[in-house]
């Protein structure tokens, strides 16, 4: 492996990450605390949204995330065939 | 059979499979006592994790807390689940491909430093012991109130068995046990959930009924119970009373606080490969959720059921409240316990519960004859009085207590096993016989193990009066000291040793002083807390609970200033850290 190779995976996995976290940032500090009582104006089911978010939604998308996130770093391995065997 | 019989049965059962556990899975290397030979499955890693980490606070505590705090609970909810998303993107892989036993052990080849890795070291068993406190409590209080034994007998017992497994088998012991665990404490957490979300509204899964319609009332459980407490004077269930910046900043204190405890970290140096500890991280987080999003429907379910009972009858009506001689049985058990108390103030012999602090509701109470609040109730009660409160059979409650034991042992095992590889790994090992057999550092290792338990059963015989503030100090201490250097450690090469030592010594200082300086835990004897804890002399609005935030900040800006006025680190060490990035080996 090159050593741009190498710089390329790393900032391939970088944005990667920013991505995840800008994901995990919306949806609990974003919906479920700054954004709560506007969110809690909106009704789902019988949740005010922004609670919703704060005491299910969130732990719901941060599953998602990491899941997400693994399955997209093992395609970058792949890619640069640095999967281990 | 009667409960305890029955109670008896169950728990002494799930000892019987722990024990069977141990004896199967002994270690017999270093590297199987440490990191159970790197020969877990990422799915039975995710299921041990989440055992490690559901503590007694998490299966017996939080709810109650949630059900109190309404809103303001989301802060334990968010902020002790997103956590493993720091953990899976920033820390797990990388610690995985770094490949040895002990958090410290990576600070110390990271930061070329034997002070380093003593300041980890110091870090790491003031986290842990404050956390193994909390458990043995929570051990204390199922045994005291299930199995009617003293509190010392069960504490012995208890000990006795974490002994058992965790000296014999090492981590390789405890995982196993740990998914055995799992599987005890989730079914004890959902299956009482499931049937009183079919009692409340007639849907069976917690997560929903938490926001349906009440059976026959056309309203839905959250508007119901938001209606019923604001007519009692308490702050709307949904809403919170804490301002935003405290919120947000106790959410991310226990957010990088989990990311930065040792016993879970360590966790994820047991599998074979990279991938499967980010996979690892994943069913960790399922395995976890399944169990946070089941918590906030019980403690309003909970909260729901308690004030009903309370309060049977129209809020201000003469005959609105519960008439004391009539109290149901369980009120009697936990009055025993003394978790539950009455007080008539009034004197109309029956039971007021509503909020006394709250200066606007004062003229309304008044006017109902209220003089008071009457009801005082212990956090901790609400999820294992939950099946008696709904009125479900002996088993469930049985099956309760045996999960509440599930939960506190397995996180107290996974503690003593990090303090115990500190001793004999970094300590004995790495710093002062550097020259010891391997033979020897396991037999270091069980010795410490069996140390660290004695210190742990003390602590839970004689728990000083602030275990459960605690908690609270073992987050703000993980994410302001050791979060950041290992963070740093990964994705930011220049972080020298000088920078690491600087910013840990820098957070932990100010972590500890501030909230010394506040509630005043281990230097009462020196006169703390020294200032009032209230908002107004909070620095920039953040209560204590949540200070492990500016901790971590000033952490991460000492650490990166003092590496640049500072040489950079040897070449070899960024080498390592090239190393680490990558899941495979690289040449060269």
């Amino acid at each position: 492996m090159t050593p741009e190779n190498r710089a390329a995976y790393w900032r391939a996995n970088l944005q990667l990450v920013f991505g995840c976290l800008v994901l995990w940032f919306v949806c609990s500090y974003g919906f479920g605390i700054l954004l709560v009582d506007v969110l809690n104006s909106v009704r789902f089911g019988g949740f005010r949204l922004g609670f919703w978010f704060a005491q299910q939604g969130s732990i719901y998308i941060f599953v998602g995330v990491i899941f997400f996130y693994a399955w997209r770093m093992n395609k970058l391995d792949q890619k640069y065939g640095v999967r281990e065997d | 059979m009667t409960l305890q019989t029955l109670t008896y049965l169950v728990v002494g059962a799930s000892f019987a499979l722990y024990i069977g556990i141990a004896v199967w899975s002994r270690a017999h290397s270093t590297s199987d006592f440490y990191i159970a030979g790197k020969g877990v499955s990422p799915l039975a890693n995710g299921m041990a994790t989440a055992a490690d980490w559901m503590s007694a606070a998490s299966f017996i505590s939080m709810a109650g807390l949630i059900a109190f705090l309404g809103y303001d609970g989301s802060v334990y909810l968010m902020g002790w689940t997103g956590g493993y998303v720091l953990l899976a993107l920033f820390l797990a892989p990388y610690l995985r491909k770094f490949g040895k036993f002990t958090v410290p052990e990576f600070i110390a080849e990271r930061y070329y430093s034997k002070t380093a890795r003593i300041v980890a070291v110091i870090c790491l068993i003031l986290i842990s012991f404050t956390y193994v406190a909390g458990q043995m409590r929570g051990v204390g209080i199922v045994f005291s109130r299930f199995l009617e034994v003293d509190v010392t007998v069960g504490l012995t017992i208890g000990m006795g068995i974490v002994f058992v497994y965790a000296v014999l088998g090492g981590m390789k012991g405890i995982t196993y046990t740990q998914v055995a665990q799992y599987c005890v404490l989730i079914c004890a957490y959902t299956v009482p959930a499931i049937f009183i979300a079919i009692q409340i509204t007639g849907n069976p899964i917690p997560q929903l009924a938490f926001g349906s319609e009440i059976s026959g009332a056309g309203i839905s459980l959250l508007d119901k119970l938001d209606d019923i407490v604001t007519s009692l004077g308490f702050t709307r269930y949904t809403d919170g009373t804490k301002s935003t910046t405290d919120i947000f900043c106790i959410t991310l204190a226990l957010m990088a606080g989990t990311a930065g405890l040792p016993h879970v970290i360590v966790r994820f140096f047991t599998v074979p490969k990279v991938r499967d500890a980010r996979a690892s991280a994943g069913y960790a987080l399922l395995f976890i959720a399944i169990l946070y999003t089941t918590a906030p429907a019980v403690g309003a379910m909970a909260r729901y059921n308690l004030v009903n009972t309370i309060q049977s009858g129209e809020v201000g009506a003469a005959d609105g409240n519960l008439v004391y001689d009539e109290r149901p049985e369980w009120m009697h058990t936990w009055q025993r316990t003394g978790l539950l108390s009455f007080d008539d103030k009034n004197g109309d012999g029956r039971i007021q519960w509503y909020n006394d602090t709250n200066p606007d509701f004062a003229a309304t109470a008044a006017s109902y004859g209220w003089q008071g609040n009457e009801l005082t109730v212990d956090n901790d009660i609400m999820v294992l009085a939950n099946p008696e409160i709904a009125g479900l059979p002996n088993w469930v409650i049985a099956l309760v207590a045996a999960g509440a034991i599930a939960a506190a042992l397995s996180t107290a095992a996974g503690l003593l096993l990090v303090i115990s590889a500190a001793v004999s790994h970094d300590l004995v090992k790495g710093i002062f016989l550097p020259d010891i057999s391997e033979k020897k550092e396991l037999m270091a290792g069980r010795i410490a193990a069996a140390f660290a338990i004695m210190v742990a059963g003390y602590l839970g015989f004689d728990p000083p009066g602030w275990v459960a503030q605690v908690v609270a100090f073992a987050f703000g201490l993980a994410a302001a000291s050791l979060f950041p250097v290992i963070l740093l450690g990964i994705f930011f090469k220049r972080t020298n040793k000088e920078g690491a030592i600087a910013g840990m010594l820098t957070g932990l200082f100010f972590t500890v002083g501030y909230i010394e300086y506040f509630k005043g835990l281990f230097l009462k004897w020196a006169g703390a807390p020294w200032g009032e804890n209230v908002a107004e002399h909070w620095l920039f609005g953040i209560s204590p609970e949540g200070i492990g935030v500016i901790g971590m900040l000033l952490n991460f800006f000492v650490a990166i200033s003092v590496s640049y006025l500072t040489p950079p680190p040897p070449e070899r060490v960024q080498h390592m850290v090239e190393q680490i990035r990558i899941p495979r080996a690289i040449e060269g």
